[in-house]
């Protein structure tokens, strides 16, 4: 194997990864840090990815001439959309299935399949795309025979400032210092005068903004259509099952290890192969490490 | 008179085999097949009745047995349908000869024999390595969704050997015997009903004995009974091996009934509606998960042909007001009306 394919590999490794990573974000912080398990999560995403098109729509038809930055709002309106729509979710319905995990299990499957027939009504059962800006169409070639795609650039800076934003955002902010206490412990979080309930609906919020972000990054790469969320939320649950609940750092080590794995997999088994050996290393190691790969030690 | 609990629940399921015997003589042969098919989910049902309703165990893989099942009887129905070529599929993609594990399946005997034996065992290691290290509730549920979505990736990703996304089909025959005619049809689904009867009896017999009550303990308090001396992971790996069983036998009735098994009729969106099955009908009834599997079979080929966009939002709408407002299913509801003569129309 030459230089070149061993550094597109890795590439294409850590281009996977940031993906990875913006998917299972906001789980990791809905499911890992407050325990709802949300199937309807990957809905969420095509939620987001729906609103960035929306956007583009509208771009086009009111300002075309902007359409080269229509993604600096399609970005932050998918958030504040997909935000707004967890926040009316979490008080709505969520809420009342609070310590009761198979049952939202369920719910939420249900709500996926309601969300997702909605999306069909909406916007047709066929994919929709949205056009890429021409500053990230084309390669960045920084010596001969390597080719970077500017948009998976783009996707792992985007990451990066996300994830450095929901970081700081955790543990260096009071909202985030709530959300950590509320999660560790919610009897004495209530007893010291932390509006419990509010919190919720925020970190849930949270979590779905994020999740809309990932949908409107899944517009860079691919199209959308009614299914796209179902495609994802297997992915991103073993992500975050993977590296541990409760431990962010654990989802991006996960995350990262998964996506290198998969590519170099991928290389040298065929696509389907490569996949079912991932899932199955991954049941494998929760075999020998049942709360996930970088669980953080603490008492039930 | 005042019936016990326990002679209810066989009386239902006499009932229950009564009225599906009747359909032979009142339904043309057409929606016959139609139940026969909702019937092989009603073996599912069963199974996940004791894992979850009893045992509290939630998988969101039983496709995979159902599969396994499926395909084990597909391939001997396969080979009988393309003596002495190669099934089409594998002349299609250039296979020469029949790959080793195919070889089994030219045998009925064999067949039946893996198609038990093979889910049980497999079900059963899968399970005691993961309950003996203590994981258990969402985290099974997912490990299990992981691995119902693995099955489909592997059998769409083996178009040459196993059929790929297309699945197996075009099979009519069974010993020799016609399966497409009516006669034999109606032959089929007697047979079917008779084994789902027995299945149905088994599992009651199994919930009323002392296995059930230990897997109801195990359900609501693991640790007490561990501390009492049961090998708990044992026990809930032992009944999902039997619910594995149980998903084998319906997925092998749905080929002969059907025709066809194909991946999209095993992964993960079809083993997480397997769970509404029991949970409309009742996740603690044998015979309520039957007739939960029926009755949303039905509902869902009525609503997909009448109203092809509204089935998705009835059945997300079903999902969520079962587990809100009927956590016991249809069962619990009739139980409710029971319970509530008796006491002379005192609501408990």
């Amino acid at each position: 194997m030459s230089l070149e394919i061993a550094f597109m590999q890795l590439f294409n490794g850590v281009s996977l990864f940031t993906i990875l990573l913006l998917m299972a974000l906001g789980l990791a912080i809905v499911f890992g840090l407050m325990g709802v398990i949300n199937m309807a999560h990957g809905e969420l995403m095509a939620l987001g990815a729906y609103v960035t098109y929306l956007t583009a729509l509208a771009f086009q038809a009111v300002a075309p001439g902007a359409m080269e930055i229509y993604l600096f709002v399609a970005i932050p309106m998918a958030f504040g959309v997909t935000f707004l729509f967890g926040y009316v979710l979490e008080k709505g319905f969520i809420c009342w299935f609070y310590n009761r995990p198979l049952d939202t299990l369920l719910a939420t499957w249900g709500l996926s399949l309601i969300l997702q027939q909605a999306y069909r009504s909406i916007f047709g059962a066929q994919e929709v795309s949205v056009p890429l800006p021409t500053w990230l169409t084309g390669a960045w070639e920084p010596v001969d025979g390597i080719q970077l795609p500017l948009n998976r650039i783009f996707i792992i800076g985007l990451t990066i400032v996300v994830a450095v934003s929901v970081y700081l955002l955790l543990y260096r902010t009071r909202w985030g210092l709530r959300m950590r206490a509320v999660t560790q412990n919610r009897a004495m979080s209530a007893a010291v005068g932390i509006d419990t309930k509010k919190v919720d609906a925020r970190t849930f919020a949270l979590g779905s903004g994020l999740a809309g972000i990932a949908g409107a990054v899944f517009t860079m790469v691919g199209s959308t259509n009614p299914g796209t969320g179902q495609l994802y939320i297997v992915d991103s649950f073993i992500v975050v099952v993977f590296g541990g609940v409760q431990s962010l750092i654990g989802t991006v080590m996960s995350a990262f290890a998964i996506a290198q794995t998969q590519t170099s997999l991928e290389y040298l088994l065929s696509g389907s192969l490569a996949k079912a050996t991932i899932l199955l290393l991954v049941i494998v190691v929760l075999y020998f490490r049942p709360n996930g790969l970088f669980a953080v030690k603490q008492r039930s | 008179m005042k019936l016990t609990r326990e002679a209810t629940e066989y009386l239902t399921v006499g009932l229950l085999a009564a009225v599906l015997l009747a359909f032979t003589m009142t339904l043309d042969p057409f929606r016959l097949n139609n139940v026969g098919k909702y019937l092989s989910f009603g073996f599912v049902a069963i199974g996940i009745v004791l894992t979850w309703g009893y045992g509290g165990v939630l998988s969101l893989g039983q496709g995979i047995f159902f599969g396994l099942g499926g395909y084990m009887m597909a391939m001997f129905l396969k080979l009988e349908a393309s003596a002495p070529e190669l099934p089409d599929f594998m002349v299609w993609s250039g296979i020469e000869a029949l790959p080793v594990w195919w070889e089994p399946f030219y045998s009925l005997p064999i067949t039946l024999v893996l198609i038990h034996l093979i889910p049980a065992v497999g079900a059963y290691l899968f399970a005691y390595a993961i309950f003996r290290k203590r994981v258990s509730g969402v985290y099974f549920a997912i490990v299990t969704l992981a691995l119902a979505m693995t099955m489909t990736v592997l059998i769409v990703g083996a178009q040459s050997t196993i059929g790929g996304a297309n699945g197996i089909t075009d099979f009519r025959t069974f010993l020799g015997m016609d399966i497409v005619d009516d006669a034999s049809k109606m032959v089929l689904y007697v047979l079917q009903v008779l084994v789902l009867f027995t299945v149905m009896l088994a599992a009651l017999k199994l919930t009323n004995s002392r296995l059930g009550k230990i897997l109801i303990a195990i359900r609501d308090k693991e640790d007490r009974v561990r501390f009492s001396g049961y090998n708990t992971a044992h026990v809930k790996a032992a009944v999902f091996a039997l619910a594995a069983v149980l998903s084998a036998m319906g997925g092998a009735f749905y080929s002969l009934q059907t025709g066809l098994i194909a991946p999209s009729l095993i992964g993960v969106v079809a083993s997480v509606e397997m769970v509404i099955y029991a949970a409309v009908g009742g996740r603690l009834s044998v015979p309520g998960a039957v007739v939960g599997a029926i009755l949303i079979g039905f509902l869902k080929s009525y609503l997909s042909e009448t109203f092809p966009e509204y089935w998705l939002y009835f059945l997300g709408s079903i999902f969520i007001f079962v587990v809100l407002f009927m956590p016991k299913g249809l069962a619990g509801f009739f139980d409710r009306l029971r319970v509530g003569r008796a006491l002379g129309g005192e609501a408990r």
